[in-house]
């Protein structure tokens, strides 16, 4: 069993009056990919925010690496080590790729800034042709490229990501699928994913989870996930 | 003609401390959205501050130049550090908690506080216009001609020297800060998306409150500066200086640095110009009218920023 790295217990998040996380439990595990899948509004990119810190839970704990950050701003939770490329990917549309990429290296100061760089443009070598171009000219998978690698930068210990997939030709889906399965591979980097692309991401997982309403109802490794009926039948093959 | 270049460098040197207050507007306004009516007002504090510091040194038009130059870097920090403060704490108590509330309570918020500034110095210092002598003197005659109705010169002051380079100065340090600082890039971050450049670990409260601390002190040294040059000052000067780099901000493009120093620019040079070619008494009408007309031609200003971008 490797170590946990995240631990979720009876998570519930509010946005005003509606609930939007009912008690979720769930656990990363140290090494490992571990996924979220559910319909649109289940709350996914809720998980994924809540972990940040914006907005924050109103109930339960959050404990990363064996610290409480539930009650953290959302700056210093990322000082700890997590580092997301949010849903929408978000990235800074009038600052250049470059730029962006600084963005991300906030945590680490610019540190190693120049040799991250390389990895990154190793990684996505479609960011080092635009590194002079404005984010908000690039197209929708090179946005997603840069966010993933404005993410990197920050050298996380848990790499939060919110719907890499969407909107994406099948093409640069395959691609975003195989770097991030070669960061967990060779460097050995913790994700957490959140998609709504079920296959890829169960495909990908050591451990799944299925989110409906606010809720977990389903857990199992992802390749047991693949083969459970409910799951197929719900997310697999068309929802029928 | 040279009358021409003699009102040419009058709204230059005008407009050099519009653009500098117009800085301060633009500023807050791209990073939290809300126009800092006090803005005016923490202008004016530095400009009271430097007449209060002046006086208390002693400086005079008759000391040395060496230490009439010391001794302005002097009051012009005492200025800034003071102007800061001031527009710190208005952010911390008057806006701070009021971001999330409906877009019009931290403009309500914002006139109080320029009332309020208003009111304490004209409380405090009482609201006699406060007059000194003029400490940098001596101007340069650049032109030297005989005209049919009689000899024209045109000259430059030693302080219309002073504020036009030490505006061009402060401007070009200020686009260096922004554009190439690590401080620079998350102010441009928390303008763009202040949720994301949180999520990548920069303090938002933290620039947030930067970003009021550096346009206080563009402001309080074009306090100075305009103190200096008119050689007066009160604590009602920051409501119309306020509103014409207001007006140069909005010129200029809301929310674009550039455009705030060229708005600045503008707004001096229409005033000034029209004093000179048609009627002082309505050169702010003049200065306005021009702000409606680009308002309707151009919402965006001048430099406003393109909307290309993908979503």
């Amino acid at each position: 069993m490797s170590d946990i790295l995240l631990q979720g217990a009876g998570v519930e998040t509010f946005y005003g009056k509606i609930q939007a996380l009912r008690g979720i439990d769930f656990e990363v595990h140290k090494g490992e990919i571990t996924t979220v899948i559910g319909a649109n509004g289940a709350g996914k990119s809720t998980l994924m925010m809540t972990i940040c810190g914006t907005p924050r839970a109103r109930a339960g704990s959050i404990v990363f690496d064996g610290v409480e950050i539930s009650k953290m701003p959302t700056h210093e939770i990322v000082h700890l080590g997590i580092a997301q490329s949010p849903e929408g990917r978000r990235i800074f549309p009038r600052m250049t790729v470059f730029e962006n990429l600084q963005m991300g290296a906030t945590v680490d100061k610019l540190q190693h800034f120049d040799e991250d760089l390389v990895k990154v443009f190793k990684l996505f070598p479609r960011l080092e042709e635009r590194r002079a171009q404005r984010a908000g000219t690039l197209s929708g998978g090179e946005q997603q490229m840069l966010a993933i690698g404005r993410a990197l930068m920050a050298r996380p210990r848990l790499l939060l990501l919110d719907e890499p997939s969407l909107g994406l030709a099948p093409i640069i889906v395959k691609l975003i699928f195989a770097a991030i399965k070669k960061l967990n591979e060779e460097e050995g980097l913790t994700v957490l994913l959140v998609e709504q692309n079920a296959f890829h991401a169960l495909r990908l997982a050591h451990r799944a989870y299925v989110m409906v309403n606010g809720k977990i109802t389903i857990t199992g490794t992802g390749a047991e996930l693949l083969n459970r009926p409910e799951v197929r039948a719900a997310y697999l093959e068309g929802g029928h | 003609m040279e009358y021409f270049l003699q009102q040419l460098i009058n709204g230059l040197t005008l407009g050099s401390i519009y653009g500098l207050i117009a800085i301060g507007y633009t500023m807050v306004y791209g990073i939290i959205g809300m126009i800092n009516f006090a803005h005016g007002d923490v202008f004016m504090v530095g400009s009271v501050v430097s007449f209060i510091v002046i006086l208390g040194l002693g400086i005079t038009g008759g000391s040395g130049s060496f230490m009439i130059i010391l001794a302005l870097a002097l009051v012009v920090i005492i200025a800034m550090l003071i102007a800061s403060v001031y527009n710190w704490t208005i952010e911390r108590v008057a806006y701070r908690p009021l971001r999330g509330s409906f877009r019009l309570a931290p403009l309500i918020s914002a006139i109080g506080m320029s009332i309020v500034l208003q009111e304490f110095v004209r409380i405090a210092q009482e609201g006699r216009p406060k007059p000194i002598q003029a400490v940098i003197t001596g101007k340069h005659e650049l032109l030297h001609r005989l005209t049919e109705g009689g000899e024209f010169i045109v000259t430059i002051s030693n302080m219309q020297i002073l504020i036009i380079i030490s505006t061009l100065a402060l401007m070009a340090i200020f686009t260096m800060i922004i554009q190439r600082t690590s401080l620079g890039r998350a102010q441009r971050a928390c303008e763009q998306d202040q949720k994301m450049a949180s999520l990548l670990g920069i303090d938002v409260d933290r620039t947030i409150s930067i970003t009021f601390i550096l346009g206080a002190a563009l402001a309080a040294f074009a306090g100075m500066m305009f103190f200096l040059y008119y050689n007066v000052t009160d604590f009602f000067i920051g409501f119309l200086a306020g509103i014409k780099a207001f007006t140069a901000a909005v010129l200029g493009g809301i929310g674009s640095i550039p455009g705030a120093m060229l708005g600045g620019m503008v707004i001096g040079l229409i005033e000034v110009m029209w004093s000179a070619y048609f009627s002082v008494e309505y050169k702010d009408v003049a200065a306005f009218t021009v702000l409606v007309i680009v308002l309707i031609f151009m919402p965006q200003g001048l430099l406003g920023k393109p909307e290309v971008e993908k979503v």
